[in-house]
């Protein structure tokens, strides 16, 4: 494809041609902000441009979610956030979002309809495998990631949350790696720490940070790549591969890093 | 003269049955002192959950061990109590083993399944004596499992073992009367008490007399003051297991569940038509929980349903790594406060107005804040008991009525008010993602 892959239509820009995209790319804070993460945006956004999908992001209208303030009990703020994005999002007649993080997937699919906002809403595990089964990425075979050691890390807001626990294992299986799982895995899979709002401070007194508790099991498996699949996840599990200073040997990806990067995007 | 063993059986009964009524009674009111919580649609989905959960034990397989001695300990519990309604029959009219002539050698079968299974409830509660005992396995104890709970756990246990021999107890001398006395109606010979018999053989019939009565006498009055026990023991979820997956969260465990009345007034804020503005406010009481009664009913049962097995805290993620959160804590300190609660008004005390309440003087911040909202503790409680929403609803309680989230929480919710996002970054650089992509060009 010569289609310039690094191209990021608004809503606002399509809007003012009277195009509706098909999909909007609901990017989260982190992956707005967050300069890891960024990365994960950026390697989606060439994945959509690749497969040639009509899609959007909100750009400088899309605010947070509310997720961590529901999450911290401020019920009031999430409101006030879930029913401004509403507006935006009904007001450019959205009917179908994909977004890399679990947090704000859950909370527009599960929390929004109640407040007046209904999409259809699906995580880009489930998007990434969706492409897969359809045959649009991941036929190259013989990919960098081939007979490579990959241990997935469950997000508790896709896996318990939402029961999406095969998705982010067969975009895995595409690259034709070797998935080594943990043994906390699937429903028993263990929180990277961050959830519920950890992400915005530190934890409670204890005897140990539980995303060191959950490197440790990564790293056991023998694994040189923890896939990820949340911003949150990633940030956990990359500070614990740094404490236990094995970064030289061990990389923490999300799923659509390793798709763009196994289809040499 | 012979009425006085029926009438001393129907007394007994009444005094137990009373006793039973008075606390289901008291248990209601104390789980009813919680808010409204719907939870009464999808009642085919309903039914299935009970069926498959509660009934069929679905969570507990994932456990192998326990879920095998707990199956032998539950299907000996339904089906010896079949037995209980001959112990009434025979107990109010006088009569012994009632069910013997009419049944016939059906009857002997029958008494040897009993049989057998009481050797599965003895053999299954050894193992679990050994297992907090002398294995002691690590999720039954903790900080919340000193004293009381430790000896409740314990108390079922050796009880059931007791209760069990008083069966066979009772078969065996049974065996070596019949034929003797024409008050005991042959049966055929019982397989597994009669390993007892060689303890009996050489007495009296009017010995072995005493025994079989003594042993039926304390197979019925302990199950009679067993039955009395389990309203006060953690034992209660043998039944409520089924009333709590009845009224399980058949959502995604990822929702939380909305308040309305913010709803109505983020929705007046932004000047949008607002559900039943019209109308004059319904007592909005507490935005959050402080005490039991800002919890819902369902919260309550959970917390009177839970065996305190902790598996919810041998998976929570804060308790793996030192923090004080313990949801198996959470639960007991819910149902302790809704006791403590309950009985005060039943005294005509202060009741909830007694100066405590649930978030202070049985669960601390300390422990809410610590919470991943990751669901392990709900995913593993094998009957869905859902510690995570308690916690939620205080953490609400702290964040709006209080204002006493961490410091951190805090700055979090100014950085979403005035920047949109969790973090104090610029609105305007939110876009900045694009302009470096297409920089890489």
């Amino acid at each position: 494809m010569s289609e310039n892959l690094n191209q990021v239509p608004t809503m606002a820009e399509m809007a003012a041609k009277g195009e509706t995209p098909e999909v909007l790319f609901w990017v989260g804070c982190a992956g707005s902000y967050d300069d890891r993460y960024k990365k994960v945006t950026k390697a989606f956004i060439k994945i959509l441009n690749k497969v040639g999908i009509s899609f959007a992001v909100l750009g400088p209208e899309e605010t947070c979610t509310g997720d961590p303030a529901r999450r911290a009990g401020n019920e009031f703020l999430f409101q006030m956030q879930a029913m401004a994005n509403i507006q935006v999002m009904d007001a450019y007649a959205v009917k179908k979002i994909v977004t890399a993080c679990p947090h704000c997937f859950n909370t527009l699919k599960n929390e929004y309809p109640e407040l007046g906002g209904n999409y259809e809403v699906i995580h880009h595990a489930t998007f990434l495998q969706q492409l897969i089964n359809d045959g649009k990425v991941g036929l190259a075979g013989g990919g960098e990631f081939k007979g490579k050691k990959i241990t997935y890390h469950d997000s508790c807001y896709l896996g318990r949350a939402n029961n999406i626990y095969e998705a982010p294992r067969e975009v895995l299986a595409a690259l034709d790696a070797e998935l080594v799982e943990m043994k906390r895995c699937r429903t028993k899979g263990l929180c990277c720490g961050a959830g519920g709002a950890q992400m915005f401070k530190d934890a409670e007194a204890g005897n140990k940070e539980i995303n060191i508790e959950r490197t440790e099991e990564a790293l056991t498996t023998g694994a040189n790549i923890i896939a990820s699949a949340c911003p949150f996840c990633m940030t956990m599990m990359r500070d614990g591969v740094k404490t236990k200073e094995k970064e030289e040997s061990v990389e923490v990806l999300d799923l659509a890093e390793l798709i763009a990067k196994n289809e040499g995007i | 003269m012979q009425y006085i063993s029926q009438i001393a059986f129907l007394l007994i009964a009444s005094v137990a049955g009373y006793f039973i009524y008075q606390r289901v009674s008291r248990i209601r009111k104390n789980i009813f002192l919680g808010k409204p919580a719907g939870r009464t649609d999808n009642k085919s989905e309903r039914w299935k959950t009970m069926l498959l959960v509660a009934f069929g034990q679905k969570k507990m397989f994932k456990k192998i061990i326990p879920a095998f001695l707990h199956m032998l300990i539950y299907v000996g519990f339904i089906v010896i109590n079949l037995e209980v309604l001959e112990f009434i029959i025979d107990g109010l009219t006088g009569t012994h083993r009632i069910f013997a002539k009419p049944l016939g050698s059906i009857y002997s079968i029958l008494i040897n399944v009993f049989e057998f299974l009481a050797i599965g409830v003895l053999f299954s509660c050894i193992v679990f004596l050994i297992r907090r005992n002398v294995l002691k396995v690590k999720r039954f104890g903790g900080d919340e499992m000193k004293k009381w709970p430790t000896m409740d756990a314990n108390l079922i246990l050796v009880i059931e073992i007791v209760l069990m021999f008083a069966i066979l107890t009772m078969n065996a001398t049974d065996m070596l009367i019949q034929g003797k006395d024409d008050h005991y109606p042959v049966t055929g010979e019982f397989f597994f008490s009669s390993f007892l018999i060689p303890l009996f053989e050489g007495m009296s019939v009017s010995s072995l007399i005493i025994v079989e009565r003594f042993a039926w006498w304390f197979h019925i009055i302990g199950i009679l003051g067993f039955s009395v026990y389990v309203t006060y023991s953690k034992h209660l979820h043998i039944a409520m297991a089924f009333p709590n997956t009845f009224y399980s969260n058949l959502f995604a465990k990822g929702k939380i569940e909305n308040m309305p009345v913010v709803t109505n007034e983020v929705k007046m804020m932004l000047g949008m038509p607002a559900e039943g503005s019209g109308d004059a406010p319904a007592e909005v009481g507490r935005f959050g929980a402080k005490d039991v009664n800002d919890l819902s009913w369902v919260n309550i049962m959970n917390a009177y349903s839970c065996t305190e097995c902790g598996r919810c805290t041998s998976q929570c993620p804060a308790n793996l790594t030192g923090k004080k959160l313990s949801p198996r804590k959470i639960m007991m300190d819910t149902r302790d406060r809704a006791e403590e609660v309950g009985a005060s008004i039943a005294k005509g005390g202060k009741g909830l107005e007694d100066g405590k309440s649930l978030l202070g003087d049985f669960i601390t911040k300390e422990e809410i804040n610590a919470c991943t909202s990751c669901n392990a503790c709900v995913e593993a409680c094998p009957i869905n008991i859902d510690p995570l929403s308690i916690i939620l609803e205080m953490r609400r309680f702290s964040a709006m009525e209080e204002s006493s989230s961490p410091a951190s929480w805090n700055s979090m919710f100014q950085n979403v008010e005035t920047s949109f996002s969790p973090w104090k970054f610029a609105p305007t650089d939110r876009f900045k993602w694009a302009d470096e992509l297409k920089e890489e060009e």
